[in-house]
């Protein structure tokens, strides 16, 4: 499992469960919210994973928990060789210098009554490091290198607009030169001609700093474009992780399917004709999740299997794991799939996407249960195919 | 359905030339200015922009939700021949909610927590409508079965923080179109909502549009939702309509730069991945104090090519280049339609 280029962050069978409470004076614990339910995974350096999912998929609580922002109820988190669950608030101080976070709000995340240097130099007063030069000039050399102006270096967040802040909050999360940043929502907040300037600097710092980014977005699109690998999230669980054109092109969890499919696509004669799979209902309640494989009362493959037992996050080609008894490697015709929609013939040319390291072949697939096989007549029922315009 | 004074060939909606200003402490908000617009019965069109592009504050003016008090209205919105702007509060409280109506972006907020939605939506029809409370209630009870909640004869008696957000946006389609309304504005109904629920939403509004041949205004900064239902689309920057088109000819051949910035610089899940996004550069700019000349002339790369500057210093108007499309720009038609194609080119063809 491990990369070649070696790991900064390596999560094992993470758990975090917020207790439920009673109301009344006692205020008993009565049940828990598994926001996040075993959890594995790893970021390798100078490596971006992204790690996507809807409301409710646990994604943010992740985040936080690789922190220890929030504690987790078990499991283990490595950042960079060092294991961190156990260690007191103030034995966290030192590896706070090696991971760092961004966070999804750039008006929220910044203190409104401290000035830009102030927010951006607090790491190193923190930290108690003088960086060469003095803190003033490193601060004002981070702010020209984020594309703010260092003669800002005074003012009040809410002189700047929503990108400029978020820049700010960049700028202060390179600081100390973090071997690992975790990014929660970076850009959701922003306008989407202000997304991409965001989406640029962060990969340009990355492969300035060799930063290795845990970056947490919902929004497909965008994960697409800054990550290596990408793992798909759903109610506490891991459901898939693989290289990130794997992901896009041959996905194999029912699941990342039904996100894809339901991504629309800005070009009105793609999207008109496409037909999609409509998930029905809504995410279950995380404090009463479902037996078996949580995403089973909503899933199109759903077996009762899936109702007794959980499916094990399993490796079901290099570097491609999967949690699923009944895998998808094909839709029935008609279907949308990220890679009929690159094979389709547009108007304007369009390059062939290179064939993704670790897809799955149908060889690998046989080795599966007989009954895990996917079979397009048991797909067609439950999946609502075209538009009813 | 016209009135006598107007032609029976005037579009079902007619805004032109509205501007909306409101007075604040720095100096005047100019929203929307000079918003010319119209929509044929029954189709969809989409107005798209960003935040402060004043698309919201343009669906506000046609529900007549500005108040007069402490902002200026002015300009003409003919809906159906009648003139709404200048309508007595009486007049557009009957238009609310019964010819038009509205779905908003959260639907928690948009919902009052202390009802159940079944007294939400029979209220809604209570008040355009003389009905007993049982009839009022069998009516809900079947728009909401209408609008997809499983199990709506329980859920009709639930709170909306009983709900999920989805179910809420469901209630609220529901309560928008209990009285079949002609006009629906929605705007930004699925922002709030994950992606797999949006799909639900959005194929839900596309279905009961065709079903009640409703005339839909989705205001959205989504260019993915854009494509998915409009017909036409209208973009809207720094309070003003700098393009409209149908959307194929908006996605194959938009000619403001502004659009095929929009359309170069989002990421997408249907291409080959570009190594870098193309940003457009800079930031949008204040209400309060807008550019001189073009609106979008200090993020513009090609203001440059127009002769004497007239980026600078002279508002371009909204032209027609071809049918149905309309251009706020400087630049002749040839060379937009060279700059667009070459870039959209580019685009497509990845890295």
């Amino acid at each position: 499992m491990t990369t070649e280029t070696g790991e900064i962050l390596r999560v094992s069978d993470l758990r975090t469960y917020f207790p439920v409470r009673s109301h009344g004076l006692i205020r008993r614990v009565i049940g828990q919210v598994k926001a996040v339910d075993g959890v594995s995974f790893w970021v390798g350096s100078a490596e971006t994973l992204g790690l996507v999912g809807e409301s409710g998929s646990g994604k943010t609580t992740v985040a936080r928990s690789v922190l220890m922002l929030v504690r987790p109820t078990s499991g283990q988190i490595v950042i960079d060789g060092q294991e961190i669950t156990h260690l007191s608030p103030k034995a966290l101080m030192p590896m706070r210098r090696k991971a760092q976070m961004i966070f999804q709000d750039p008006y929220n995340a910044l203190n409104p009554r401290h000035t830009v240097g102030g927010i951006i130099g607090a790491p190193y007063r923190i930290q108690g490091i003088e960086p060469p030069g003095g803190v003033r000039a490193a601060v004002q050399a981070l702010m020209e290198r984020v594309g703010l102006n260092p003669e800002h270096y005074n003012r009040y967040p809410n002189e700047f607009s929503g990108g400029q802040r978020q820049r700010i909050g960049i700028a202060r999360a390179v600081a100390l030169r973090p071997k690992l940043i975790v990014c929660d929502e970076p850009v959701s907040a922003l306008d989407v001609s202000i997304q991409a300037q965001i989406i640029n600097l962060l990969r340009d710092l990355q492969q300035e700093f060799g930063l290795s980014y845990l970056f947490v977005a919902h929004d497909l699109a965008v994960v697409r474009q800054i990550s290596h690998r990408v793992a798909v999230m759903y109610l506490g669980h891991l459901m898939e992780m693989a290289p990130r054109e794997t992901i896009y092109t041959a996905p194999l969890h029912p699941y990342t399917h039904s996100l894809l499919s339901a991504v629309p696509i800005p070009d009105p004669k793609l999207q008109k004709g496409r037909s999609r799979i409509m998930l029905e209902g809504d995410l279950p309640s995380p404090i009463d999740p479902p037996s078996g494989c949580v995403f089973r009362t909503r899933c199109f493959q759903a077996q009762e299997r899936c109702s007794v037992e959980v499916p094990p996050l399993i490796e079901l080609a290099p570097g491609h794991h999967v949690a699923c008894h009944f895998p998808v490697a094909t839709l029935p015709a008609g279907m949308w799939t990220a890679r009929a929609m690159l094979e389709a013939e547009p108007d304007v040319p369009v390059h062939r996407p290179q064939p993704a390291s670790g897809q799955v072949s149908s060889a690998q697939l046989d080795r599966l249960p007989a009954d895990g096989r996917p079979d397009s007549t048991r797909l067609r029922p439950k999946v609502r195919v075209g538009r009813s315009r | 359905m016209t009135t006598p004074g107007r032609p029976a060939e005037q579009p079902f909606l007619e805004i032109k030339d509205l501007a909306v200003a409101f007075p604040t402490e720095d100096g005047l908000v100019r929203a929307v200015e000079g918003v010319s617009l119209s929509i044929e019965r029954g189709r969809t069109l989409a107005i798209v922009g960003e935040s402060g592009s004043g698309k919201s504050v343009t669906a506000q003016a046609i529900m007549g939700l500005i108040d007069r008090k402490i902002a200026t209205v002015t300009g003409e919105i003919w809906l159906d021949g009648q003139e709404l702007i200048g309508l007595p509060a009486d007049d557009l409280q009957a238009l609310r909610g019964g010819k038009v109506a509205m779905i908003f972006q959260d639907p928690m907020s948009s919902l009052h927590p202390f009802y159940r939605v079944g007294d939400q939506i029979t209220e809604a029809i209570k008040a355009h409508r003389s009905i007993g409370a049982k009839a009022a209630r069998a009516r809900a009870l079947e728009m909401l079965r209408r609008v997809g909640i499983p199990a709506a004869e329980r859920r009709i008696d639930d709170y909306p923080h009983q709900l999920s957000g989805g179910m809420r946006q469901r209630v609220m389609i529901a309560m928008a179109l209990i009285n079949a309304p002609e006009l629906l504005i929605a705007d930004e109904p699925t922002t709030a909502l994950d992606v797999t629920v949006q799909a639900q939403i959005l194929e839900l509004i596309t279905s009961l549009q065709g079903e009640f041949g409703i005339t839909v205004i989705m205001i959205t900064h989504d260019l993915g939702i854009v494509a998915d239902v409009a017909d036409d689309v209208a973009v809207m920057y720094g309070g003003r309509i700098v393009e409209v088109a149908p959307t194929g000819v908006l996605y194959a051949q938009p000619e403001m730069p502004y659009t095929l910035g929009l359309l170069s610089s989002i990421p997408r899940v249907d291409r080959e991945l570009s190594k870098r996004l193309e940003p457009i550069p800079g930031n949008p700019p204040s209400p309060i104090h807008l550019p001189l000349g073009c609106v979008f002339q200090p993020r513009c790369t090609y203001w440059d090519r127009v002769a004497g500057g007239a980026c600078l210093s002279v508002r371009p108007d909204l032209l027609a280049t071809g049918a149905g499309h309309l251009v706020r720009c400087h630049l002749p038609a040839e060379e937009r339609r060279q700059i667009s194609q070459g870039v959209l080119n580019v685009v497509a063809g990845g890295s």
